[in-house]
């Protein structure tokens, strides 16, 4: 059920003035408000955005934490290409990557 | 009143923020299109616009997600999205709380729906209403269908409350406009962005037109998720017009499978007696 708080995180992270500016300061202790394993919090801290992509986070939600991370376009689209490269298949939810 | 206007249009962040992407000619046709269906709601005069969007994740989430839901306030927010990066600047849209509350007591004599005195609009709404109404001057009522997070209400139920908001609509003495925002066949934000299934887009856009009930709900989830991606689960929102204009055709008046939006951007409006007199 980790997915669930990682994507909750984002949700919050996307909506909340008051998550952003805690996040800004005190990412780690924004994390710890959410029930999320140590995978998921390095991936977020790093970020590891292909990471994040595989284990399976939403791309609406994942796209605006990119953007907030300075991912130009491009640049997000290949870090998920990147993720599957290294971690493997998108392990749950809807976004799986498909052959085009 | 009877309803005054319905059509569908494309919400994609692209058609905005990656607007010096895509072939100037192709953008600006389709805004060519937008700025036609402004035209054309507009002649209608009406005294507001309900738009009903697949948000993502903008206000509802997994731990209480509402299959339809509908806004209930005199004012709204948006976009929910930074707005350097949807290159839409943040603002307030005006609504109106008492006639969002009679058309909700209407619907509800034939649908089950959430209703929302808060609402921080993303991309789904506010793509559309930066083409559509571009001063901020009209009423918004918005409206929402999950295509977002699964269990998903099966596309029947979307006709269902297409209907239930006509039939409400009608009742009421004001002018309603309603559209449906969405894709068709898209894989948004993800490494497939910018693939797009044109048969099946223009298949769909066929039926749509033919307002044909038995082919636009024949599709499965299982068969739409492979052939036209997770995006392609917002045709709820187009179904729901079709149920709206049930036994109306429609007319597609723009359709291009542009990559850089990422999505078949598609305008479309229903040929409603009154939209045809105005």
């Amino acid at each position: 059920m980790s997915l669930y708080y990682l994507q909750k995180l984002l949700y919050h992270l996307n909506r909340e003035p008051s998550v952003q500016r805690q996040f800004k300061t005190d990412p780690r202790g924004v994390l710890e408000s959410y029930d999320l394993t140590d995978e998921e919090k390095q991936a977020l801290l790093k970020p590891d955005i292909g990471l994040l992509y595989v284990l399976g986070v939403n791309g609406q939600l994942l796209m605006h934490y990119a953007a907030l991370k300075n991912f130009a376009w491009d640049d997000y689209i290949e870090a998920m290409r990147e993720g599957v490269r290294q971690y493997g298949p998108v392990r749950a939810g809807i976004y799986a990557m498909v052959e085009e | 009143m009877p309803l005054v206007f319905a059509g569908i249009c494309s919400h994609a962040p692209g058609i905005v923020n990656r607007a010096d992407r895509a072939d100037p000619a192709r953008r600006d046709a389709l805004y060519a299109a937008y700025d036609r269906m402004r035209r054309a709601m507009a002649d209608t005069k009406p005294d507001a616009l309900v738009v009903v969007g697949a948000e993502h994740f903008g206000n509802f989430f997994m731990n209480n997600m509402p299959a339809f839901a509908i806004g209930m306030a005199d004012q709204y927010d948006g976009p929910l999205e930074d707005e350097e990066w949807m290159r839409i600047k943040r603002r307030k849209v005006p609504g109106n709380r008492e006639l969002s509350e009679r058309l909700i007591q209407g619907v509800m004599q034939e649908a089950d729906l959430s209703y929302c005195e808060e609402w921080t609009f993303d991309h789904a709404i506010m793509v559309p209403l930066n083409f559509l109404t571009p001063d901020y001057d009209l009423a918004i009522v918005p409206a929402n269908i999950n295509c977002q997070g699964p269990p998903l209400a099966p596309l029947h139920r979307a006709w269902a409350f297409g209907q239930a908001l006509r039939h409400a609509a009608d009742k009421l003495p004001e002018r309603l406009a309603v559209i449906g925002t969405g894709g068709i066949s898209h894989w948004p934000a993800s490494p497939n962005s910018g693939k797009i299934n044109e048969a099946w887009d223009r298949e769909f856009l066929k039926r749509w037109a033919a307002n044909d009930r038995a082919a636009m709900l024949s599709y499965t989830d299982a068969d739409t998720y492979r052939e036209a991606g997770q995006g392609g689960f917002e045709i709820r929102t187009f179904i729901a017009i079709s149920g709206l204009a049930e036994g109306v055709p429609g007319e597609i008046w723009h359709y291009d499978a542009i990559r850089d939006f990422s999505v078949g951007c598609t305008i479309g409006v229903m040929k409603l007696p009154a939209t045809m007199s105005a």
